[in-house]
């Protein structure tokens, strides 16, 4: 049976990646028992399918996936209509850039490896049409995926003065970086299976 | 777009707002390390007393129970457990395909070029173990991932950086320098493994809690 990975990756199911992940069963099985965790097997109490699906599709557009920003844009379409799943498409287009880059703290030798960068900020017209919480999760998954070593308190308050709890923050940091695996799994998987169709 | 577009059905606005946990007196280190170092959290882990069983099950190991970071991802037991036995069996099921010196070499290029102090300690103390090579880890830390170093290192740390960008940058010449390295279709699925996870890992640790020198010991 394919998998998300398989799907995602274009994994030829009797192919010699296929026989790759299957000598792993531990690893194929728990990448999609993640997977499932975040997005299908869900207690929506402190993040709704619909918030983690936007910001899936978001994180999947940021990385230049088509496959996965299809795959997560579908969620989103299931949980909260083409509005939602379209804004969010414009939005990551204007949000696209390349990672990572990031200051160091200016009191360590690490300061001369500080990368500039953009920081990505939801303008008020688009924060009053997706609301404060998706707003903050969105602005937070860019600081995510781009420039992690910027992370912060000041980050993660931002987070909860939009209302997210606890709980909340580590589900929706779970999700956007355990996107940041599965789209480099698929990615490398994908270069491996187009020379197994070659 | 002016109208609300996310609803209220859709929009899961309950509980407490999450309170932040400062540390204004910690050490934070501020250069990469083989040292061990503690980790400080900025959200409140679980209470040890009040775990659930499938808390508990989430944490795989007993002795996590210890661990602030592991008590604060606690809080979502299932992808907690996942992720957990995501890692063990790409790090520690080493019978064949990478050998575990590389697989640590992997995950610590990947935390030195995104910048996790952290997790590059640990990995880099683990690839120095099981290579005994400390001089060479140690460079990769101090100097950086284009740091001098053999073929087969430099192959796979190539590897694990290309795909560590985003967007990935990793090309099918990343896969040909590990071939021509030796390496052998598993041990490469390994890399891509080995790698892509630590970019999960940097993430979390970066951006739920700091690193401080000199941990007291637990």
């Amino acid at each position: 049976m394919t998998d998300i990975i398989d799907r995602l990756a274009g994994v030829r199911p009797g192919g010699s990646v296929d026989a790759l992940r299957r000598h792993r069963p531990a690893t194929r099985d728990n990448a999609q028992a993640s997977y499932d965790a975040l997005f299908t097997v869900i207690d929506e109490t402190h993040a709704s399918l619909a918030e983690r699906a936007a910001v899936a599709q978001f994180v999947a557009a940021l990385h230049a996936d088509q496959v996965a920003t299809a795959h997560y844009g579908v969620l989103t379409r299931e949980a909260a209509g083409d509005r939602l799943a379209d804004g969010i498409d414009r939005l990551a287009g204007a949000a696209r850039t390349t990672g990572p880059y990031g200051d160091y703290p200016a009191d360590g030798p690490l300061t001369r490896e500080s990368v500039p960068g953009p920081r990505f900020a939801v303008d008020d017209e688009v924060r009053a049409a997706l609301g404060d919480r998706l707003s903050a999760a969105l602005e937070h998954a860019h600081l995510l995926v781009f420039r992690p070593r910027e992370s912060s308190v000041a980050a993660l308050a931002r987070l909860a003065d939009a209302g997210w709890s606890t709980d909340g923050i580590v589900t929706l940091s779970q999700l956007v970086s355990f996107l940041a695996f599965q789209l480099r799994v698929a990615a490398g998987l994908r270069l491996l299976t187009t020379e197994d169709a070659a | 777009m002016t109208e609300q577009i996310i609803d209220e059905a859709t929009d899961a606005a309950t509980g407490t707002p999450a309170r932040i946990l400062e540390h204004p007196g910690a050490a934070v280190p501020r250069a990469f390390t083989q040292a061990e170092l503690g980790w400080l959290p900025w959200l409140e882990p679980a209470d040890e007393a009040t775990l659930t069983e499938r808390q508990h099950a989430g944490l795989v190991d007993r002795s996590r129970v210890k661990s602030d970071y592991f008590r604060l991802l606690v809080r979502d037991p299932d992808i907690l457990r996942a992720r957990t036995l995501t890692d063990k069996d790409i790090f520690y099921n080493a019978s064949d395909g990478l050998p575990r010196a590389e697989r640590e070499l992997a995950a610590a290029a990947t935390s030195r070029f995104n910048g996790c102090i952290f997790c590059a300690s640990v990995h880099a103390r683990f690839a120095t173990h099981h290579s005994k090579r400390h001089d060479d880890v140690q460079r990769l830390l101090d100097e950086g991932v284009d740091a001098a170093q053999d073929a087969a290192w430099r192959a796979v740390i190539d590897a694990a950086v290309a795909l560590a960008a985003t967007p990935s940058r990793l090309e099918p010449a990343h896969l040909d320098a590990l071939r021509d390295a030796g390496f052998g279709e598993q041990a490469i699925s390994d890399v891509i493994h080995s790698a892509a996870f630590f970019n999960w890992a940097n993430r979390l640790m970066l951006s739920l809690g700091e690193p401080e020198d000199a941990p007291p010991l637990p």
